[in-house]
């Protein structure tokens, strides 16, 4: 992102002390960005820690509770119905949802903030056409939609990205063109235009570095909203699909145990819900710092 | 309560506000009466203190403010101690009040007419069924046309002008003894300024109201006012009738914003305008010496120290060290 | 006023238009309806008979067109599973997810509405923060899981709940507690931040100045103005609510649309999730049409507009 390098205006010296103690004094930025950079490390060392591999079964372990309600030590956090360790599994899946909500932003973030950005930038027929696109987006059920093109392409973790991507666009391009809109005028816009910088030069330049704080707002909303659906596709059985330690998956494949062994159905979702938690606070204490007029919305 | 007592009297009036800094003293125990019939102009810049010293008065204060004084009477009646309750019970019926904004005081998603109805329901409400007539009536009173079709229009029908007098209307409700003015022309235009000056007069005599009205603006007090109380940093440092402020200001700061003032006097006709240099001093923490001394002219060694007090000379009160000397020198 | 409707009128016409080509779409790209029509044991001769009869041997335009006119008729075609027809099917499912969503959101209303406003009153008071942290849970759990808690613990612990199913009133608890707490996160935070606002302008000081009692100034004059854009949020949400009622319907057994889309999406009952996409998207656009009518009606700056 070169762009947002040269685009970004150098902060002074006692700006910068000033800045970072704004974002640390933040305690949406501290608490959640602490627990999110927890999570990530869990996710990704955890499971080399962790003695059991996520996907060894055992017939003669299965279904033993976690250690504190009269399980396996070995085990702390139980066995799932194929005698799975539960934590190992956990860990694992922490990498599955993690990987899931950054590339779905990655992808819906690339296509709503170009859309948005034309369609503020261009206007006319252009942001017709954008705001069009938004109106059908919202107006086809989300959920429906993946699991029918789930069903007939054949699930994979895959296929939930990319249809998770192509449908959560729409936040970011709503977004992007407000900003944009507002900025097409501003002067240092029309004074880029007057020295004939190229439009794309302008909005590489001077748009994108500007809206991008809240593009990585929206990122950290739809991240968790990516996480909770694909979540929920899982559960359905048509995302994430078995071996695959996911979250949503392992609470499915809990629910025939409900009733003796709740645990396999708490877990996980404790598990996700930290998650989304940290990252809804994430998103919250940086609009706080970097919006001020937004703050507690 | 005596007829012959002054309607509103304020003895040292302080308010202070919450700040990260500090106690922030907005108001420093001001003192004023406001007479029966009279009009008084508080004066000042903006961040002076003077609408918050309005605001005090009827406990209209932001969150955190707090308010003391010696006295806080209104027709006799002790206002400092009074309940919320009581104090409900005298604003918009004993005391109105008028803002700065006609833009946003009214509620855009109200019509006029309901606006100015509640106000009488509240407080006359064994007259509930008057409150349209009533309505009508002052919108009639305050010179706005159609009143019949105003009452059902929103607030952003009217223009700004329209819409002070729709304030205006709504203050007068239920004729109240007293009237503050908090900057009620300032929002406005040069022309419809001068138009709602001229009926704040004409309704202050028709309705044998008393007046107090908050202004920075020297040539509104000049022409409404028969008593100018000029503040300065959260104090008062000038108090006296029209007449004789106008013909001798004493204060240093109130001769600056004299001299402020553009005029048509053949003497300095033509002549820039002064401006007083510096800024408002900052309101947190104790006070040393004059507030005034860092943009004044004249100040001495003598200014640095103690607190300078509000001395009085036949009924005009001056906080200068040199005031009266200057005075007696004459 | 006139010439807004109509233009929205067309708009979400067009919309509808999109939505219904994304729904046949779909049911094209689920394979060749002749043959699923014909069924495995058909002879080749009757497939061909079978696509000639249906108008699937045309091309894809005049397919979609033919479709397109029988919706128009009220004719959203057949199911491959149920012997009733499609339409018919929606008319008696589309009511328990419509109720079911309506209750969410009422609610979600009854509750994030005053708490809301309780907030803005004492802002990073006690109570806000304790209200602003429990927003923040309720938007973090994924509201499969937490139907499946409140199955846990009501249904199966306490066992004073049923845990599936729409028979009695009883049924409708769990879902639409799940539902309040999935929505109530959005009323909440939009009451709060509009009566923040709203409590800081200057004629919340005018009505105070008034000598109104301070829950007329509260509710009269703060909470009308801070409640138009949520009356406006509402009826989004509750497309939203409608949209995603596919989860929740088939955690709790219930027979509404989305359990029906459920059902057919796993039977390879295309026609059916295509009506459905149709349906999900017609209601999504009606709510926004009447969320906007209710803003225009709500706001008189933008009545006249």
């Amino acid at each position: 992102m070169s762009a947002t390098e040269s685009g970004a205006v150098a902060p002074v010296r006692s700006d910068l002390a000033h800045g970072l103690r704004r974002w640390f004094s933040n305690s949406g930025v501290t608490v959640g960005g602490g627990l999110l950079i927890l999570i990530v490390l869990c996710a990704l060392v955890g499971p080399l820690l962790v003695p059991h591999e996520a996907f060894d079964q055992s017939l003669i372990k299965r279904l033993r509770p976690p250690a504190w309600s009269g399980g396996l030590p070995e085990h702390p956090l139980g066995t799932d119905h194929l005698g799975r360790d539960y934590l190992a599994r956990l860990l694992w899946g922490g990498r599955i949802s993690l990987m899931i909500g950054l590339s779905t932003v990655i992808i819906a973030s690339v296509i709503g903030t170009t859309m948005g950005i034309l369609a503020g930038f261009y206007g006319g027929r252009v942001d017709f056409a954008v705001r069009f696109l938004i109106m059908v987006r919202l107006a086809l059920p989300a959920v429906l939609i993946a699991l029918a093109i789930a069903f007939i392409a054949g699930p994979s973790l895959q296929l939930l990205v990319i249809v998770l991507g192509l449908l959560l666009w729409d936040r970011f391009a709503v977004v992007a063109r407000a900003t944009t809109l507002q900025l097409r005028n501003r002067e240092f816009v029309v004074a880029a235009r007057a020295v004939g910088c190229s439009d794309f030069s302008i909005i590489m330049r001077d748009i994108l570095p500007n809206i991008s704080n809240q593009i990585i707002v929206i990122a950290t909303v739809e991240f968790a909203n990516a996480v909770l659906i694909a979540a929920a596709l899982s559960f359905l059985g048509l995302g994430v699909q078995p071996p695959l330690p996911d979250w949503g998956l392992m609470i499915a494949e809990g629910k025939q145990y409900i009733l003796f062994s709740p645990y396999l159905i708490t877990l996980p979702g404790i598990a996700m819900m930290l998650l989304v938690l940290a990252v809804n606070l994430l998103g919250d204490g940086i609009r706080d710092v970097t919006d001020p007029e937004a703050k507690g919305r | 309560m005596s007829d012959t007592g002054p309607v509103l009297s304020v003895r040292d009036l302080t308010v202070s506000l919450p700040h990260r800094m500090g106690r922030v003293h907005a108001v420093r125990e001001i003192s004023f009466d406001v007479g029966r019939g009279e009009t008084v102009c508080i004066v000042g810049e903006s961040g002076c203190g003077k609408s918050m010293s309005a605001m005090a008065i009827l406990n209209l204060l932001p969150r955190g403010a707090v308010r003391n004084a010696a006295r806080l009477s209104f027709l006799g009646e002790d206002l400092l101690s009074a309940k919320e309750k009581r104090l409900r019970e005298i604003r918009g019926d004993r005391i109105g009040v008028i803002f700065q904004e006609p833009l946003t005081a009214l509620n855009p998603s109200l019509t006029i007419g309901e606006q100015l109805m509640e106000v009488y329901r509240r407080h006359r409400p064994s007259r509930q069924g008057q409150a349209r007539e009533r309505a009508v009536e002052m919108l009639g009173q305050v010179g706005i046309p159609s009143p019949e079709e105003r009452m059902t229009q929103y607030p952003h029908h009217l223009s700004g002008g329209l819409r002070q007098r729709a304030v205006i209307a709504m203050a007068l409700m239920c004729e109240p003894a007293m009237i503050i003015a908090d900057e009620p022309t300032t929002a406005l235009d040069v022309t419809i300024q001068a138009q709602i000056l001229r009926l704040l007069i004409d309704l202050k005599n028709r309705f044998g109201l008393s007046l107090l009205l908050i202004t920075h603006d020297l040539a509104v007090a000049s022409r409404v006012a028969d008593r100018i109380v000029v503040m300065y940093g959260g104090q008062v440092v000038e108090d006296a009738t029209t007449q004789a402020f106008f013909n001798r200001p004493m204060h240093p700061y109130a001769r600056g914003l004299l001299g402020c003032l553009p005029s048509l006097d053949p003497e300095t006709k033509g002549k820039p305008l002064q401006v007083i240099p510096g800024t408002v001093p900052s309101l947190i923490g104790d006070l040393t010496g004059c507030t005034f001394r860092e943009r004044c002219t004249q100040a001495g060694p003598e200014c640095d120290e103690g607190i300078i007090p509000l001395r009085s000379l036949d009924g005009h009160r001056v906080r200068c060290v040199r005031a009266f000397g200057e005075a007696l020198s004459r | 006023m006139a010439r807004y409707v109509v233009r929205q009128l067309m708009l979400s016409l067009a919309v509808m238009v999109a939505v219904s080509i994304v729904g046949f779409v779909l049911l094209r790209a689920s394979g060749d309806l002749a043959l699923r029509i014909a069924g495995p044991e058909a002879l080749a001769d009757d497939v061909e008979r079978i696509r000639v009869a249906y108008g699937l041997d045309k091309s894809l335009i005049l397919q979609y067109l033919d479709w397109a006119w029988r919706v128009l008729h009220g004719d959203l075609g057949r199911s491959l599973f149920f012997p009733e027809e499609v339409s018919t099917l929606i008319a008696q499912r589309l009511p328990i997810t419509l109720g079911l969503g309506a209750l969410g959101l009422g609610a979600a209303i009854l509750i994030g509405l005053p708490l809301g406003t309780l907030s803005a009153l004492w802002p990073n008071g006690i109570l806000d923060r304790a209200v602003l942290a429990v927003a923040v849970l309720g938007q973090a759990m994924p509201p499969f899981w937490l139907g499946l808690l409140l199955i846990i613990f009501f249904g199966l612990t306490l066992n004073i709940l049923p845990v599936s199913g729409a028979e009695s009133w009883r049924h409708l608890v769990l879902p639409t507690l799940v539902l309040a707490i999935a929505t109530m996160p959005t009323i909440l935070r939009l009451t709060r931040s509009g009566m923040i606002d709203a409590l800081r302008a200057d004629y919340i000081r005018t009505a105070k100045a008034k000598g109104l009692n301070p829950f007329t100034v509260v509710v009269k004059h703060a909470l009308r103005n801070a409640l138009i854009p949520i009356v406006a949020i509402a009826a989004v949400q509750m497309g939203a609510l409608v949209g995603g009622s596919v989860v929740l319907e088939t955690v709790f057994g219930i027979q509404g649309l989305g359990y029906l889309s459920w059902e057919s999406i796993n039977r390879a009952d295309f026609p059916v999730v295509q009506a459905n996409v149709l349906v999900l998207g017609v209601i999504y656009c009606i709510l926004t049409f009447v969320s906007d009518l209710l803003h225009a009606f709500l706001d008189p700056r933008l009545r006249e507009q």
